[in-house]
């Protein structure tokens, strides 16, 4: 095909130990909304990052405009027309959105001039957005834009955009469509990375699948329905998670009136958070990225102490006890960080078992450990949660992220929990890994614990979850039960489309 | 072209390859600079290292060996406590004088009563002098979040003041018609920190490096102290999850290191050393952050470079007295040792590749 933008073709990417990608081939028509989509570890990241000049593919060609294309780094992609929006912002916090995009050119205009041409540009694409503003005031979704914009003026063919709706409220998914559609109709072909199947079936003209390295099939993305697109995706069927029905009892936790200040810059206010949580019941507490979810973590799990009568537990004051005494009277958490915050990485899933379960699984006596059984608490993990791993003895950071969340999840559930708060259950793991994960916190909750699900990924709460509140800067808003929720109501709990009101200013 | 690349997992056997390797590449390099200096090199080398061991006087310098290598293990032991758990106490030298007048001091003051428990007393005394010294950088950190790393160095040079106003002044021997220097403890038999078989060297201090490194070893392998103790060094945010308490740890970490290079300060002064003077520390405490990371900071490591530390100064004293090399060309090998280690130490970490790429 003659007129295709960006040509691929046996493009072959090896890590040692890992084909990240094998004979990768598609076309990019210009003005086309391609989207790649696969699970983690499918190898999106390998070949945008490849398309982008970041890694230098093994074997395969390239051709942009029927010219060979190979990018020796990002400067020469941004150079041909290429521009990307990376899932992790690189911003400063501390500076003007002006200043930010400033940074990210080769000759930058006076810095009025710029102003202004930001002005024009999210003006014209319907992307709210004052130049003056500190980033570290920003909303995630309202970064996202500076990134977007930054890459408009670029005036890029292809724009790449690496799961961008992560961080986005429904409204703002709706904002950033109709910015897309705009842009693709003036003819910039958009490569749109993902793995929500309705989004991309919405959006989308053409859908390239990958899986573990290899591309599966490019299909077109509204003729299929998400079922058939998973199954392309995962390679089998998934069954979704069965609930099994049964009656919230007492209350096991209350919160009452927490409020906690940022222990950082730019970090999240906690305020006035109340709710209480009874036995069987899973609470999804959504939001984006960065509204207190970390915060609110560390408040119930004890790294950060409150008022004693904050955070109540079957009765007894626990605000003022340190992790130890909290998990001694059955309140556990699996925080969002696997490597370096719930797990140590350089050391053992046998010693990573140790890190939580020393009492409740009794593994040290009289501060003595007992190795013997403290390895025996892994492999009981291992083969519960189906931890694909040679053994106990691997160090953690060994592991697929997807493992290391089984392993660390399983380390909790398995210490029977009266309460169990999981921030991000689920983050970067594949879809077979998600689902088991969230069967064993529905199956815990049938047995009687209760459970505080934190997530940004709105499907896994909507599955999983009894009662839904968001937490919107710092905030949470009032609990209503899931069932009778729509996503309407869910976006506007979250906090509506940030930063809107600027757009009329 | 060569790549650096980050191994899966860190490899073992360059973990205690890359000491050997340290050593080896010390050998060619001092003995490059040996030669450089006019002496023969292989000579130099062979006296530094086969001397003090298995030459004709080594029944002299055996026991020496165990002298200079008791304070060094036993301080980098207490040092490589808080290094693994990212605490940087590098102030085991005014720590080592601290303990030392503290238990000398006490010594002084009950002289000439004759007391059968004073030297354990004297050992006490010494540990909470050096403990209390090693914990003003530690209270600072977490109260204020001072840097221990600059606190810890600068008390050195805040306890070398205080011990020669000891030496000067109030300790000085009021006997000593005039010279600087206290009694000296060797002569005040309750004292003593004598030989414990006499002509090996063997005093009190070395038994203590042996419990001490016994004591290190099992603490780290079978003891949740040791556990969390690595921990927080390896991921300082897993630790507070798993329920450390960070101030907590520091405050132990700088109390224990600050204690056992207290005990070593004691030890010598009691012993070898004998009276407080002002030139009693020889810079032990500097050493034996040599010493802890030479032995990889692991107990058994530490004994093993603690007894190479020792042949070294040793063996460095035969050379420049036999063969006229300078005191700064021995130091300067000590400090070569450190050098290629932390090189090597990549290794164990990083490895090389032969990088694979190809134009596109």
């Amino acid at each position: 095909m003659g007129t295709a933008l960006l040509s691929l073709s046996g493009l072959t990417k090896t890590y040692p130990g890992v084909v990240a990608n094998s004979d990768v081939g598609f076309d990019i028509q210009p003005g086309e909304v391609h989207a790649l989509l696969g699970e983690n570890g499918a190898g999106k990241s390998t070949l945008v990052k490849m398309i982008y000049g970041l890694v230098a593919p093994d074997s395969g060609q390239m051709t942009l405009n029927d010219v060979p294309f190979s990018p020796a780094d990002p400067n020469a992609a941004r150079a041909a027309g290429v521009a990307m929006v990376f899932q992790h912002f690189s911003l400063f916090d501390a500076l003007s959105v002006a200043e930010n995009v400033a940074l990210g050119m080769d000759n930058p205009p006076p810095r009025r001039e710029l102003s202004d041409k930001i002005r024009t540009v999210s003006k014209a694409y319907g992307l709210p957005l004052d130049p003056q503003r500190t980033v570290g005031d920003l909303s995630a979704g309202e970064r996202q834009r500076v990134e977007i914009i930054r890459c408009l003026l670029q005036d890029p063919k292809l724009l790449i955009m690496d799961e961008p709706t992560s961080v986005l409220t429904p409204q703002e998914v709706e904002i950033l469509f109709k910015t897309l559609r705009k842009l693709s109709a003036e003819g910039t072909a958009i490569l749109y990375i993902s793995h929500k199947l309705e989004e991309i079936r919405s959006l989308c003209d053409t859908a390239t699948i990958l899986r573990l390295g290899k591309k599966v099939a490019t299909c077109t993305p509204a003729e299929r329905t998400a079922a058939e697109l998973a199954e392309m995706m995962v390679g089998s069927s998934l069954r979704p998670p069965e609930r099994r029905a049964h009656e919230p009892g007492g209350v096991l936790l209350e919160v009452n009136d927490l409020t906690i200040a940022p222990t950082q810059a730019f970090g999240t206010r906690l305020q006035n958070i109340s709710f209480s949580l009874r036995m069987g019941e899973i609470l999804g507490i959504g939001g984006v990225a960065g509204n207190g979810q970390d915060e609110l973590l560390a408040a119930l799990s004890g790294e950060v102490l409150t008022d004693a009568s904050a955070i109540v537990m079957q009765g007894t004051a626990v605000g003022a006890m340190g992790p130890t005494g909290r998990r001694n009277r059955g309140l556990l958490t699996a925080p969002e960080e696997r490597l370096g915050h719930a797990a140590a990485p350089e050391m053992t899933l046998t010693e990573n078992a140790l890190l939580t379960g020393s009492k409740r699984q009794a593994l040290v006596k009289g501060g003595w450990i007992n190795w013997a059984a403290a390895k025996g608490f892994a492999e009981h993990i291992i083969h519960h949660f189906d931890v694909r791993t040679p053994g106990p003895e691997v160090a953690a950071r060994a592991l697929s992220g997807g493992n290391l969340q089984k392993f660390v999840i399983g380390r909790e559930v398995l210490q029977e929990p009266h309460v169990l708060v999981v921030n991000q259950p689920t983050w970067g793991v594949d879809a077979s890994a998600a689902a088991s994960i969230r069967q064993a916190l529905l199956d815990l909750a049938a047995d009687g614990a209760a459970i505080i699900c934190i997530s940004q990924d709105l499907d896994e709460l909507m599955e999983i979850s009894d009662r839904f509140a968001a937490l919107n800067e710092g905030k949470l808003s009032p609990i209503r039960a899931t069932a009778d929720l729509t996503v309407e109501e869910i976006g506007l709990m979250m906090g509506g489309a940030h930063g809107m009101e600027v757009a009329d200013a | 072209m060569l790549k650096i690349e980050k191994r899966a997992s860190p490899s073992k056997t360059w973990n205690w390859a890359a000491p050997i390797m340290a050593v080896a590449l010390t050998m060619i390099v001092g003995g490059a600079l040996f030669g450089l200096l006019g002496v023969n090199p292989f000579q130099a080398i062979a006296k530094i290292f086969y001397e003090p061991l298995f030459g004709e006087y080594a029944f002299y310098y055996r026991p020496q060996l165990m002298i200079k290598a008791a304070p060094l293990v036993l301080i980098a032991i207490g040092l490589s406590m808080g290094f693994r758990a990212g605490i940087w106490n590098i102030g085991a030298e005014g720590q080592y004088i601290m303990g030392a007048l503290s238990g000398a001091g006490l010594a002084l003051a009950l002289y000439p009563m004759e007391l059968p428990i004073l030297l354990p007393l004297m050992v006490i005394a010494g540990a909470l002098g050096g403990m209390l010294w090693g914990l003003i950088p530690g209270y600072l950190k977490v109260k204020f979040g001072t840097n221990e790393i600059l606190v810890s160095l600068m008390l050195v040079y805040v306890a070398e003041q205080i011990l020669a106003s000891m030496a000067l002044g109030l300790m000085k021997n009021p006997e000593g018609m005039g010279f600087p220097g206290s009694r000296n403890l060797q002569q005040y038999p309750s004292a003593h920190n004598a030989e414990i078989f006499a002509g090996s060297g063997m005093h009190w201090g070395v038994a203590a490096a042996l419990i001490a490194v016994i004591f290190a070893y099992v603490m780290l392998t079978r003891h949740m102290f040791g556990f969390q103790l690595r921990l927080s060094g390896i991921a300082p945010r897993a630790a507070k999850f798993a329920g450390v308490d960070p101030g907590r740890m520091i405050l132990i970490c700088m109390g224990l290191s600050g204690a056992l290079a207290g005990m070593a300060g004691l030890f010598e002064i009691a012993g070898p050393a004998g009276q407080v003077s002002i030139d009693f520390n020889v810079g032990y405490g500097f050493t034996a952050i040599i010493v802890a990371f030479l032995g990889r900071l692991n107990p058994i490591g530490i004994l093993l470079a603690g007894l190479l530390l020792a042949i070294t100064y040793v063996g460095g004293e035969i050379t420049q007295s036999q063969m006229g090399l300078p005191l700064a060309a021995i130091q300067l090998f000590q400090g070569m040792l450190l050098f290629f280690l932390l090189a090597m130490d990549m290794l164990t970490n990083y490895r090389f590749r032969r990088s694979t790429k190809e134009a596109v």
